[in-house]
């Protein structure tokens, strides 16, 4: 199967209020694995946007891609204000120095960057008081519980104020009551915030609580199957037990039953 | 045997709650066998009657030992600052090394066979060599750090690949340069195989030194604890090649000792080998 050739975007079209643009994006890794069939995906200014489906659909590797951690096979990637560190990453494990305490894991980007000393510590003191941590400034990684751990890459991600949040199953590995509250958390900074967030996941439920779009997607190769705009007025705790979000929850399901028999009907 | 648990067991030392009769076990019974040996040693000498120059008692040992101290100090000293420089030598060439290898594939294709090579080479077998063609003193220190340095090189080589692959693309997200990522990801992540490394390398330096003190033998202006050794053989002083022998295991125990003391130091903070049985 062959990528169709790249739609062509001259670099000044990326429209006010359009926060990521992929344009035909695939990719094709070295052993002739499809991994991302070639995907169309606009994402606005501030919008929450997670992409679900099976393992394997290659929703994690768009993200990277968007990232710039992996080149695209073909397609165009634009990301709004891209040349200034405006990205933040959280990845499935939180993904932290083991020898560096939490203050030196969320100081890495701005250290990274050159950031005076003085103006990294005051932005670091307000990332970890944001995700709830300022107290534990001083403490290794392994002292932490799971749910920590991933507040802590959570505010390393915060630490620069990038524009875009890409976060790859972030809350996967954590037991259910420690995944709701730090989805209420991030619903709360997302407000606060004003972030565009796409959100990776294979948690119906989770996809349809956190975010206005939700993008489920096919098996390998990965496309789009549909798409589910969920309004949601307001959105909190309430929220999680209303007939609506059941509602949703069951479009949403359907969708990935939908997506799931596609496998291999490429 | 009734005597296999002492009455000092109830003394009060701060060990881990369910680990604490176990760890003085663990700590007495090798000083058990030491102390039974060196009694059948004894023994031994006495009922058969053996003369010193065949096998000296224990007590002849530690006469001697006393008696010859202020030779032997020198010749240790002499011994330990060889192995020092063997050892120094070994750890920034096979760090720096495993660096170049790990920034370049043609280095490493092109070197790592030659560096196999000289590791399972015998070194008794290069030292005569190295004699003839260095001075005494840097063949000396070349030997040990032929010996020690390939643990150095093999365990940094095996550290720095071990980076988590994810921080490893959190770096490059934020566009650090190859020595951000070589002084705050690769090394730090490294660290504790290098000194998994060094530990060995420190007992091997030794072995290296000594081994090359042998090969120079009685030819050689050298004084070291080896030297001794071999001068003692050929005087029939069996008594000094004991205490020799004593004081280069000490050495080895001592240099064993403080590395690992080190290595606890630098990851107790952080890594899962340092953290004990407390969790």
């Amino acid at each position: 199967m062959m990528a169709e050739p790249a739609a062509r975007l001259s670099d000044s079209a990326t429209p006010r209020g359009f926060a990521i643009k992929l344009a035909g994006v695939s990719k094709t890794y070295d052993n002739g694995l499809v991994a991302l069939a070639p995907l169309d995906l606009d994402v606005l200014k501030g919008e929450f946007v997670s992409l679900l489906g099976p393992s394997g659909c290659g929703k994690s590797t768009a993200l990277r891609i968007i990232a710039g951690l992996i080149a695209p096979t073909s397609g165009q990637v634009q990301v709004a204000g891209r040349a200034s560190r405006s990205i933040g990453f959280v990845f499935q494990e939180p993904t932290l120095m083991p020898w560096a305490t939490v203050r030196d894991n969320v100081r890495l980007p701005l250290r990274l960057a050159h950031v005076a000393r003085e103006d990294a510590d005051r932005r670091v003191s307000d990332a970890l008081a944001r995700v709830g941590l300022a107290e534990f400034a001083e403490t290794y990684p392994r002292e932490l519980s799971g749910g920590m751990k991933m507040r802590v890459s959570l505010a390393r991600a915060l630490v620069t104020d990038p524009d875009v949040l890409l976060m790859d199953e972030p809350f996967a590995a954590l037991d259910e009551i420690t995944r709701f509250r730090l989805n209420n958390d991030l619903l709360v900074l997302w407000r606060e915030l004003h972030k565009t967030i796409v959100f990776v996941t294979h948690s119906v439920f989770e996809s349809v609580f956190l975010s206005q779009r939700v993008i489920v997607m096919t098996a390998r190769p990965g496309r789009i199957e549909s798409e589910i705009h969920v309004d949601a007025d307001p959105r909190d705790e309430s929220f999680r037990t209303s007939a609506a979000y059941a509602a949703f929850c069951r479009e949403a399901s359907t969708a990935l039953a939908r997506a799931s028999e596609r496998k291999g009907a490429s | 045997m009734s005597s296999l648990s002492p009455p000092q067991m109830t003394s009060d030392v701060a060990a881990p709650q369910a680990g604490r009769g176990f760890g003085m076990l663990q700590f007495l019974l090798p000083v058990v066998v030491l102390v039974i040996s060196v009694a059948v040693w004894d023994l031994v000498v006495r009922i058969n009657q053996i003369p010193p120059y065949v096998l000296p008692s224990p007590g002849a040992v530690i006469g001697t030992l006393i008696a010859d101290w202020d030779i032997l100090w020198q010749s240790l000293l002499t011994t330990l600052l060889t192995t020092f420089e063997g050892f120094v030598a070994a750890a920034i060439g096979g760090i720096a090394m495993a660096l170049l290898f790990s920034r370049s594939k043609w280095l490493e294709f092109s070197l790592l066979p030659y560096a196999v090579i000289l590791q399972v080479t015998p070194v008794i077998a290069i030292a005569p060599l190295l004699l003839i063609y260095l001075p005494q003193q840097t063949a000396v220190v070349v030997c040990a750090w032929i010996v020690a340095f390939f643990p150095v090189l093999a365990n940094t080589t095996l550290g720095l690949k071990s980076v988590d692959r994810n921080l490893a693309g959190l770096f490059k997200l934020y566009r650090a340069t190859p020595i951000q990522s070589l002084l705050l990801l690769k090394l730090p992540a490294a660290l504790p195989h290098i000194l998994g490394g060094l530990r060995i390398a420190g007992g091997l330096s030794l072995i290296g030194a000594v081994v090359a003190e042998i090969a120079a033998g009685s030819a050689g202006a050298g004084s070291g604890l080896a030297y001794r050794i071999a001068e003692s053989s050929y005087r029939l002083n069996i008594p000094r090649m004991f205490a020799a022998l004593l004081l280069l295991s000490m050495a080895g125990i001592v240099i064993y000792m403080l590395l690992a003391l080190v290595s606890h130091l630098v990851l107790r903070r952080w890594h899962e080998s340092a953290l004990g049985k407390e969790s």
